[in-house]
């Protein structure tokens, strides 16, 4: 299943997301990169040894008398749903890796044409960025366009190119507000990607930017 | 190699965290449980009051960390994690669950491979794990602080720039200074 990936995520984002500090739409991209990338996934362990290692030497504060009775109480209860999910997390469906089927909530995606064939769904929309699916036909470019704020691209299905490089399944591309590109989609089948952005994202062909807001692209 | 002698050489690699947690999985040994907590609770309470919460708060994620642990205590292995970084990803999770209310997206297993499961798989990552431990106490104090700080602090960089009144800009390069030296000391330590 793992694919030779060459376009891995910033190694700090690793540490990020072992310390918890990445916002859900970057989490999500790192860990469905993680669950396609055998060499991030093998990083990620070397973060959480050495967290752990820091954590068993920490000065330990001490907990109330009866927190350990409480919880030995609590053993056999079953488990809530909402446990099982932050405990389990979900499996891989097709293309999707386990993290975007729960961002997906275990559905299929909903796609929202953009025009040119290009299509998108929104997956998660706050304060912290926008995590969304894109689908663009094989070999058909993507208008030329800018970012704002950072950018992760992973690719799902398919691959494409852009003036920076080429990106298969498992790479992850990172655009800021440097790079404009006309990314282009591989022939012969669709390129499927899930972009994260911590800001929105700023087209200039496809839809007039005054509409940008009511689309949330 | 038998069963016996990977058995013994298993048990004398690994760190006796890990040990306990295997007879919790093993064995459901409560006794074992107990032990767990005793190390545990006390580090967890101190790593979520360092990430800025109040005390109530901490043990109720120390007690759903602990309360995960016990029920999926059959997932855990010792050929991917040692106790303490598979109880850390935990605590984190539950973490994120309380304090943000939001599930943390877990990697999946889709992609391991096979070769992983070897039964001294296991021997080999407490090695390593021996090695990263020699190495971190071997960081200068300032560099150690900065990577307790980056992997035992609050949810965000921010935060932690709040804290010790730095400048964002300057933890995050001050992690990978940090990070950078660890990288060399154990690079060094490979070397025959």
């Amino acid at each position: 299943m793992s694919r030779k990936v060459t376009h891995h995520l910033p190694p700090a984002m690793l540490a990020q997301y072992a310390a918890g500090r990445l916002s859900y739409a970057f989490s999500v991209l790192a860990a469905a990169h993680v669950s396609l990338c055998r060499d991030c996934r093998d990083q990620l362990a070397a973060h959480e040894a050495a967290a752990g290692l820091l954590l068993e030497e920490a000065a330990p504060a001490a907990v109330s008398e009866d927190l350990l009775p409480r919880l030995l109480a609590r053993l056999e209860e079953p488990a809530a749903p909402q446990d099982r999910q932050v405990e389990d997390g979900a499996r891989p469906s097709g293309i999707y890796p386990g993290p975007v089927m729960m961002a997906l909530k275990g559905r299929p995606p909903r796609w929202w044409h953009l025009g040119s064939g290009i299509r998108q769904a929104l997956l998660h929309h706050g304060p912290g960025g926008s995590l969304r699916l894109l689908s663009v036909p094989a070999g058909r470019p993507v208008p030329r366009h800018t970012h704002r704020g950072t950018e992760f691209t992973l690719v799902l299905q398919g691959g494409f190119h852009d003036e920076t490089g080429h990106f298969s399944v498992g790479d992850v591309e990172v655009a800021d507000a440097r790079l404009e590109h006309t990314p282009t989609a591989d022939p012969g089948e669709a390129c499927i990607c899930l972009a994260a952005t911590d800001a929105p994202l700023r087209f200039s062909g496809i839809v007039p930017r005054l509409l940008q807001p009511l689309f949330r692209i | 190699m038998d069963g016996a002698q990977s058995a013994d050489e298993r048990g004398t690699a690994l760190d006796s965290q890990t040990r306990l947690l295997l007879a919790v999985r093993d064995r459901r040994d409560r006794a074992a449980f107990a032990a767990l907590f005793a190390f545990y609770a006390p580090r967890l309470k101190a790593m979520l009051l360092r990430g800025g919460a109040g005390d109530a708060l901490a043990e109720d994620v120390v007690q759903d960390t602990m309360l995960t642990v016990w029920r999926k205590a059959a997932q855990f292995d010792p050929a991917r994690a040692t106790a303490s970084a598979w109880i850390y990803r935990i605590a984190r999770n539950r973490q994120i669950d309380i304090f943000r209310r939001e599930t943390r997206p877990l990697p999946d297993d889709a992609g391991r491979e096979e070769q992983e499961k070897d039964a001294f798989a296991s021997v080999a990552l407490a090695e390593q794990v021996h090695r990263l431990r020699a190495a971190l106490r071997q960081l200068p104090a300032e560099q150690r602080a900065v990577l307790e700080s980056a992997y035992l602090d609050g949810l965000s960089h921010g935060d932690i720039a709040r804290a010790k009144g730095l400048p964002l800009g300057t933890v995050k390069s001050r992690i990978r200074l940090a990070m950078g030296r660890l990288r060399r000391l154990l690079e060094n330590s490979a070397k025959p």
